[in-house]
């Protein structure tokens, strides 16, 4: 896997409307963004009604992935093309979401719907309408994915990467400053975890940095041991997908997990460690 | 407004009185004197750090919840237009910054 694998700027997007074998997917939390406008022939999935389960903190399963994709016309073999806003936070988050359940033609666009609209390129408010299909999901690939015990337990012996804002980290704030301060029990970090907020790896029209300069960021300046494991964390999961993409996509680290529970779950367990202050 | 996700909430903000104890940054961006629908406001803090980014809404609004201090509010919308402005935020503060490109 490299960037060119996984990655494409808008002029392949542009060039891809209307490919048959190509679905563009718009994926936001704000769905009325889609509805304001999206690139021609995208449909939209929403982070949290379509990715969610309705009931338990969890994404949906098998069963309920499958029956997504089909009702939206997206079939096995196809080609997705995610993109969205947030600097693409909620596309990674769906990208990694695909590559959890065996889709592994899948790609990420560049920059995401900011770079698109910073553009000027077009818009389209027309919803396509997709035959259904009969999409068949693989199993939840555990190598991607940790959960809370995997997390205490890497504590001081795999890279642990909080991805949050330094306020986060630091425990000054619960969210990120467009939200309200809201959520987790208690403010600060996983012991251990360096701070690398995601934004550091993205230039300021969303795309991401190049290689070189990701590979300093992650190694010189933060000091990862890429001879170890990884385990990537924000508050709940969509920026630390973006970190994701960028150690295991972009940079082709071979074990790097997202904890999508992340700091929403951790920081509320009882009696779990917590450090606070800033990152070194 | 949604109150447990990262992103934007829905249609972007509109601006209006808010929150309590919270340390609230907020304002319109117009162009032209028109509303600047399309585009976005950044929150940096020390040295250019990235704090937030939200789209601006449809009447060119945007808001924050910062913590107190000092901060850099920049926006970016298409053909190149950028501004930028120093803001203080504090609790139970709203602090309005209206910018125009």
């Amino acid at each position: 896997m490299s960037r060119s694998d996984v990655l494409v700027d808008a002029d392949w997007a542009e060039a891809h409307i209307g490919d048959p074998g190509v679905v563009i997917v718009e994926v936001d939390e704000d769905t009325s963004a889609y509805d304001k406008g999206h690139i021609p022939t995208a449909i939209k999935l929403d982070w949290k009604k379509d990715l969610q389960d309705p009931v338990r903190r969890d994404f949906v399963d098998k069963t309920g992935f499958e029956a997504l994709l089909s009702e939206r016309g997206i079939s096995n073999d196809d080609t997705v093309l995610l993109y969205g806003g947030n600097n693409n936070w909620f596309a990674a988050y769906a990208y990694w979401y695909f590559r959890l359940y065996g889709h592994d033609k899948v790609l990420l666009l560049d920059g995401g719907r900011k770079k698109w609209e910073l553009d000027s390129r077009e818009l389209s408010s027309d919803v396509p309408e997709r035959p259904r299909t009969n999409y068949t999901a693989s199993e939840q690939d555990a190598s991607l994915r940790a959960l809370r015990d995997e997390v205490i337990a890497a504590i001081g012996k795999r890279n642990l990467v909080d991805v949050r804002s330094p306020d986060e980290f630091a425990g000054r704030l619960l969210a990120p400053a467009h939200l309200p301060q809201e959520q987790a029990q208690r403010g600060g970090h996983i012991p251990t975890a360096r701070n690398v907020p995601w934004s550091k790896a993205a230039n300021e029209d969303g795309t991401f940095r190049s290689d070189d300069e990701l590979l300093t960021l992650y190694q010189s300046e933060a000091g990862l041991d890429f001879g170890k494991d990884t385990i990537a964390y924000c508050r709940i999961g969509e920026r630390s997908a973006h970190t994701w993409f960028v150690l295991h996509e972009l940079l082709d680290q071979p074990n790097v997990k997202n904890y999508d529970g992340s700091w929403t779950e951790y920081g509320s367990l009882v009696g779990v460690p917590i450090e606070l202050g800033d990152g070194r | 407004m949604s109150s447990d996700g990262c992103g934007a909430p829905a249609g972007g903000v509109s601006v209006s009185a808010a929150t309590g104890s919270q340390a609230v940054v907020e304002g319109r961006v117009v162009h032209e004197g028109a509303p600047v629908a399309t585009g976005y406001a950044r929150l940096l803090g020390t040295g250019d750090e990235f704090v937030a980014e939200v789209p601006l809404g449809e009447d060119g609004g945007f808001r924050f919840f910062a913590a107190p201090g000092a901060w850099t509010l920049r926006v970016l919308a298409p053909g190149g237009l950028r501004a930028e402005r120093s803001v203080e935020a504090d609790y139970g503060q709203v602090t309005k910054v209206d910018v125009s490109l």
